[in-house]
């Protein structure tokens, strides 16, 4: 018999009841909530007169609304201007309070966006299924979790029965093998498959990234790749447990301790795929021929190398691609045959679930570190993940090194990715972002986005326009 | 959940791959703490010429007159079909919700982003499958004549077209009995309680570490 796949095992450890057509009833471990996704599933509990089923599994903080300057913060839930992004907030306090669920609240230091607060307080852990109402809890799965985002029916279903009704995903590799060059980060490794297997690419399967480029890399650096699965259509990413995952969980609040910890790691080392599993398709890349990465259009397969051009309509391939080619050069303003590094910006944004973390922060401060912020670039933000992300850069001085080179450095929440706050672009401006998705008015009505990685997003911000880190 | 049987409805065509559901509803209607009123600001971006507020009124904002569902000959569409991926990208329920809350009952597309497609089955709304070349058909049958309208069986899993022609096509069998019936999935899932908490207990067991408070 040919052996599992992580995500064999990680489905079958999980099923609670198989059923006679297809379907299966899996017990969830962790649900995390935020305010923009989990009003109405708590109204939906109220009104059918039901009450969560296991307070414990559930963790929530708000991050979606939050603003982000200090003054705003200071008086927590009350300084949101916005009354509409305020009734949120507010809503998710309230609905805490009267169901018992732990919150990390706005004045809380333990608060920030839900996908960087799951594992740094552990409540991520190796093995767990965890869902929360948003796109981007594939990141906990680089922690060999089983970790996807659900919608609001489906929060109020895991509040209500701890379980949710799935039916079995397709298993795809991609193998990174090899070693990464200077500068390359899981941000370039992500952007470079979803250039290659496109926004549906992993429609339908669990993606699991493996290879011995990825075994090198860091917690962080996996989590933004899992993170971004999602946008190559892949609910589910996935990266197999080893010595980094133990590093990074052990010593965590949620992590276990003492005997307990013994018990985990021994359960946790069966968590990687065996080595005659079969996955239904394996995407080979070579870690070499990965250069650093640059969306150019309005879907994050619209992606080029920095040393590259806008594509050409030649460059499609096929009629729909070219279609979508062809409002994207009249939405982002650039032309086919543009050079990368001729694009120029307006705002530059280090942040959001995919690149919030320390390391994150160190790799951009690293590259601002005695530079200036482009006089042609109107705001350059860097917002930390969680108000621990912050106290942590702020005590290895990165803060200084940013405000010094010209950034504005922020309080923690999901801000301009997606700019349910105040932070957001003005129309026809171009923002270097090392957030997860360059949608047409994502960042904002008329926003352009260009996806980078972090230490690309700072150099972009110190020149004008784009350069190669490499070569910075 | 409104049951689905039999709907008959004008079609609509949504031509373009990929879309997101950034583009069905952008974030800042997402602040709503409902589940209805989202319908006037389906597609708001490519709707309207200027940018829509949460709780605004939209009935004096410019309309863009070239987006599809500005054009008279659409009104009252019911069906909406469309080109791969549709509904990208977020989560958001809020898709669905101003889909259903705009009037659609079922989408018609190649593919569909996994969430999205989830989604659409917990809000009455209909998502089929049909393959690339059905679909472009459609796109010309629709294009080709006014008041184009389809009938969707879903007991008998058919559309039906003016034409007399029967398209089949797959849904799942548990999603289909819950459309059908209009049954919300926790009062089901909660008939296998039992299932629940033996399993439960032995993951507590078997794995403690899992039950930690931080």
């Amino acid at each position: 018999m040919a052996g599992k796949t992580l995500y064999d095992k990680l489905w079958q450890q999980h099923v609670v009841k198989e059923r006679d057509d297809g379907t299966a009833l899996i017990y969830i471990d962790r649900q995390l909530l935020h305010e923009v996704t989990s009003p109405q599933a708590f109204e939906g509990l109220r009104i059918a007169g039901r009450k969560p089923w296991r307070l414990d599994a559930n963790l929530a903080t708000p991050d979606h609304n939050v603003p982000t300057t200090a003054v705003e913060r200071e008086s927590g839930v009350d300084g949101i201007v916005d009354p509409v992004s305020k009734i949120q907030v507010v809503t998710l306090d309230s609905n805490c309070d009267e169901f018992g669920i732990t919150e990390f609240k706005m004045k809380d230091q333990r608060q920030g966006i839900v996908h960087v607060v799951g594992p740094e307080q552990g409540a991520t852990l190796p093995g767990m299924t965890v869902v929360c109402g948003d796109s981007h809890t594939a990141t906990h799965g680089a922690f060999a979790a089983l970790a996807h985002g659900i919608g609001t029916s489906e929060v109020e279903h895991v509040l209500a029965t701890q379980c949710l009704i799935q039916r079995k995903m397709k298993n795809l590799l991609i193998k990174v093998d090899g070693e990464l060059g200077k500068g390359i980060t899981g941000k370039d490794v992500v952007l470079h498959v979803i250039g290659i297997i496109g926004t549906a690419g992993g429609n339908g399967c669990a993606m699991e990234f493996g290879g011995s480029a990825i075994r090198s890399m860091s917690m962080e650096g996996r989590m933004t790749m899992c993170n971004m699965a999602i946008e190559a259509g892949a609910r589910v990413g996935m990266v197999a447990f080893d010595e980094i995952t133990a590093e990074y969980v052990k010593g965590r609040p949620y992590a276990p301790t003492a005997a307990q910890w013994d018990m985990a790691m021994a359960a946790w080392k069966d968590l990687v795929s065996d080595d005659d599993a079969v996955f239904d398709k394996v995407v080979e890349i070579r870690a070499e021929d990965i250069k650093p990465q640059v969306t150019w259009g309005t879907s994050p397969e619209m992606v080029t190398t920095i040393d590259a051009t806008v594509p050409t309509l030649d460059d499609a391939r096929d009629s729909a691609q070219r279609a979508g080619f062809e409002r994207a050069y009249d939405y982002m303003g650039l032309a086919a045959g543009q050079k990368i590094t001729d694009i120029k910006l307006d705002r530059v944004f280090i942040g959001s679930c995919t690149n919030s973390r320390i390391e994150d922060l160190r790799q951009a401060a690293d590259i601002a570190k005695g530079r200036q912020v482009a006089s042609s670039v109107m705001q350059a933000l860097v917002v930390p993940g969680s108000g621990l992300v912050k106290a942590q850069a702020e005590q290895e001085g990165l803060d200084k090194i940013f405000i010094e080179a010209g950034f504005e450095w922020r309080e923690p929440g999901c801000s301009m990715c997606l700019a349910m706050n105040a932070d957001k672009l003005g129309n026809g401006e171009h923002c270097a972002s090392t957030s997860n998705r360059n949608f047409e008015g994502r960042q904002g009505y008329g926003g352009r986005t260009h996806l980078v990685s972090p230490a690309m997003a700072a150099a972009a911000a110190v020149a004008g326009h784009f350069v190669d880190v490499r070569e910075f | 959940m409104k049951a689905f049987t039999v709907h008959t409805g004008i079609v609509a065509p949504m031509d373009r791959a990929n879309v997101d559901t950034d583009m069905i509803i952008p974030k800042q209607f997402l602040k709503s703490i409902k589940r209805s009123g989202f319908g006037p600001n389906l597609f708001d971006e490519l709707r309207y010429l200027d940018e829509g507020q949460p709780d605004a009124d939209n009935s004096g904002r410019p309309l863009n007159p070239d987006f599809v569902l500005n054009q008279p000959r659409y009104a009252g569409a019911s069906v909406l079909i469309a080109r791969e991926n549709f509904g990208c990208g977020s989560s958001r329920e809020h898709a669905p919700w101003a889909l259903e809350d705009f009037g659609f009952r079922v989408v018609i597309a190649p593919s569909y982003a996994d969430i999205f497609y989830n989604n659409c089955f917990k809000n009455g709304l209909l998502p089929i499958v049909l393959s690339e070349a059905v679909v472009d058909g459609l796109f010309k049958a629709v294009s080709g004549s006014e008041g184009y309208a389809l009938t969707i069986d879903l007991e008998k899993q058919l559309i039906l077209t003016p034409d007399d022609q029967d398209i089949p096509f797959e849904v799942d069998a548990f999603r289909k009995y819950c459309l059908l019936n209009g049954f919300d999935d926790i009062g089901l899932t909660l008939q296998d309680a039992d299932d629940i908490r033996q399993y439960e207990a032995a993951r507590r067991e078997s794995s403690p570490w899992l039950f930690n408070a931080g």
